[in-house]
């Protein structure tokens, strides 16, 4: 079973059949597709890439071209059921902007990113290179990541942002990891809402 | 002609006897439209595509005439193994009532007087010619449009089908559109309409009894109506500051090439176009508004809605700006309505709808080719 299923498998258990799903940086679709083949969601993507723009069309999926950058302006508070970003969260500039934003419009945010405290990324580094590997595999010279955090990183931001974190599943490829995340998994999954009172 | 043409093609008409009440009060009695279609309807009736003109276009979308030699003004993107391609689907155009391309318009003789109808011709509306169109569809047999497509105020039309009969279109294009002007956009229509009522020859509407036409007030709304339709960087690309006599000769003669441009773009449409059709047109764009009876409720207004859309916009058109059409993405998304949307990065402005930009066809074709039949 590739990651990418394995995550997939994840995300769709967090769904329940027929909600409205937003997937923020949502690549040529597939993540969409599978939700809407699986539990039936009404998916919406957003992208700006054109090349995924017609993949997406041609997937079939409702695909929305917009910069993140620019933030969520246009969509309405709580419209969705679940906002997505799968592995796209180290490619955004504007970390605490654009989880604000998927909290804002979504009753709950799911994101996934790359562990970059992952003992394998770690032992990299103490060879003296950046990491390269299945879950970066770009060089640190062509990569499109800009924020590099570990899961320690991650869920301090959340306290520091007022962010429930409703579950967390941390992975080594498909295996899931219970003791030391932080140094065994190389990708991890959050369930994350608003904290109440907040 | 371009690669893949539908080849020689002749425009039909098709008579109404019906009355047609108008959103403006009155009454057509009766009316004829010009139309054309390329390809061929299937035998479940269901692989037709209305396509919507422009301020400008007509019901000649594609193919050549073979008197004039004249190409369709959406040929890019009409004709076999095109994004739109007739080798699958039937595909209309049509000439839109109050047009001057051979559908009843001022242009035409006023059955109870004899003389054209000229200032006389009512009002009319987006809602009017989608009202039209679907008696053209009658005529036709086509039950139901696999898909609407249009630009600029075509794709008025196409969103206007939508909720109009929500049951008879499965797919809106909603090109470089808006959905409803700006009061700068009606600004520019006003300018244009002006210089139409106050040239001397216009006659009240009435000139085609004098033997005159209003060229030199059609003339100037065509080049206001130009400037805004191209982008600042395409018309620096195409013209910059270029002298005629290569330095100033303090003249109000032609000396920057953009006024050359401008004067022969507007002499030109002043030579074939009809200047009440104008009028009328640029009312239709300022006055349609589908959440006004909402109060300004888009989302509301599009609650009728059962197509799936795609919208599409131009990085560099300011004449309806991508902002307008991600009005338009956003309430359809809303209302729960199925919605794709992409910014096209094109540089020439309103006028990149019409051409063959690689992304823009890239998309338009993916689209199409999931529309199932």
């Amino acid at each position: 079973m590739s990651f990418q299923r394995y995550d997939y498998d994840v995300i769709a258990n967090w769904i329940e059949p027929g909600e409205r799903v937003l997937d923020l940086g949502c690549g040529d679709g597939s993540l969409l597709r599978h939700l809407t083949e699986v539990r039936q969601v009404r998916g919406y993507g957003v992208e700006n890439d054109p090349e995924r723009i017609v993949a997406c069309v041609r997937n079939g999926i409702n695909v929305i071209q917009i910069n993140l950058d620019q933030g969520l302006a246009g969509f309405d508070d709580g419209f969705f059921d679940h906002v997505i970003m799968s592995l796209s969260l180290q490619a955004m500039h504007n970390t605490q902007g654009i989880l604000k934003e998927m909290l804002r419009v979504g009753r709950e945010a799911v994101v996934s990113f790359p562990n970059f405290a992952y003992w394998r990324h770690r032992q990299s580094i103490l060879n003296g290179h950046m990491p390269v590997s299945k879950n970066l595999p770009h060089q640190w010279y062509n990569t499109p990541n800009v924020r590099f955090f570990t899961i320690a990183d991650f869920d301090d931001l959340c306290v520091q942002e007022g962010i429930a974190i409703h579950e967390r599943l941390a992975f080594d490829e498909d295996r899931i990891i219970v003791d030391e995340p932080n140094f065994m998994a190389s990708v991890a999954l959050y369930r994350l809402g608003r904290q109440v009172g907040c | 002609m371009t690669h893949n043409s539908v080849g020689i093609v002749a425009p039909q008409r098709a008579h109404f006897s019906e009355p047609l009440p108008l959103k403006s009060g009155g009454t057509l009695p009766a009316y004829d439209l010009v139309y054309e279609t390329y390809g061929r309807l299937n035998a479940s009736r269901n692989n037709a595509v209305l396509v919507c003109h422009a301020l400008s276009g007509s019901h000649h979308v594609a193919g050549v005439h073979a008197d004039s030699g004249a190409v369709g003004w959406w040929d890019n993107l009409v004709g076999p193994g095109k994004p739109l391609d007739t080798e699958r689907f039937f595909v209309i155009g049509v000439n839109n009532l109050g047009g001057c391309y051979g559908s009843t318009g001022p242009n035409s003789i006023h059955p109870a007087t004899g003389k054209p109808w000229g200032a006389d011709f009512p009002f009319v509306t987006v809602e009017d010619w989608v009202v039209t169109q679907a008696r053209l569809a009658d005529l036709l047999g086509i039950e139901r449009f696999a898909a609407v497509v249009g630009g600029s105020l075509g794709g008025m039309q196409a969103l206007s089908w939508t909720l109009q009969y929500p049951d008879r279109v499965g797919h809106a294009l909603v090109i470089a559109s808006a959905p409803k002007l700006t009061a700068q956009n009606i600004a520019f229509n006003e300018v244009a309409r002006q210089a139409i009522l106050k040239d001397p020859e216009f006659h009240g509407g009435h000139y085609y009894e004098q033997g005159v036409v209003p060229a030199r007030g059609l003339a100037l709304a065509r080049m206001i109506g130009h400037i805004t339709y191209l982008s600042d960087d395409s018309m620096d690309q195409k013209f910059g500051r270029s002298l005629r006599h290569e330095k100033p000769v303090f003249s109000y003669d032609v000396e920057f090439e953009i006024e050359s441009y401008l004067r022969y773009q507007g002499d030109r449409f002043a030579g074939f176009f009809d200047a009440n059709t104008y009028l009328l047109t640029t009312k239709a764009l300022d006055y349609y508004d589908p959440a006004f009876d909402y109060n300004g409720d888009l989302v509301a207004a599009l609650g009728r809605a059962k197509a799936d859309y795609l919208v599409v916009s131009f990085s560099t058109d300011w004449r309806f700006a991508p902002s307008r059409s991600r009005e338009i993405v956003y309430a359809l998304m809303h209302s729960d309505r199925r919605v794709s949307y992409a910014e096209i990065d094109c540089p020439a402005g309103h006028d990149s709808f019409l051409l063959d930009d690689p992304q823009y066809h890239a998309v338009l074709r993916a689209y199409i080719d999931n529309i199932r039949l």
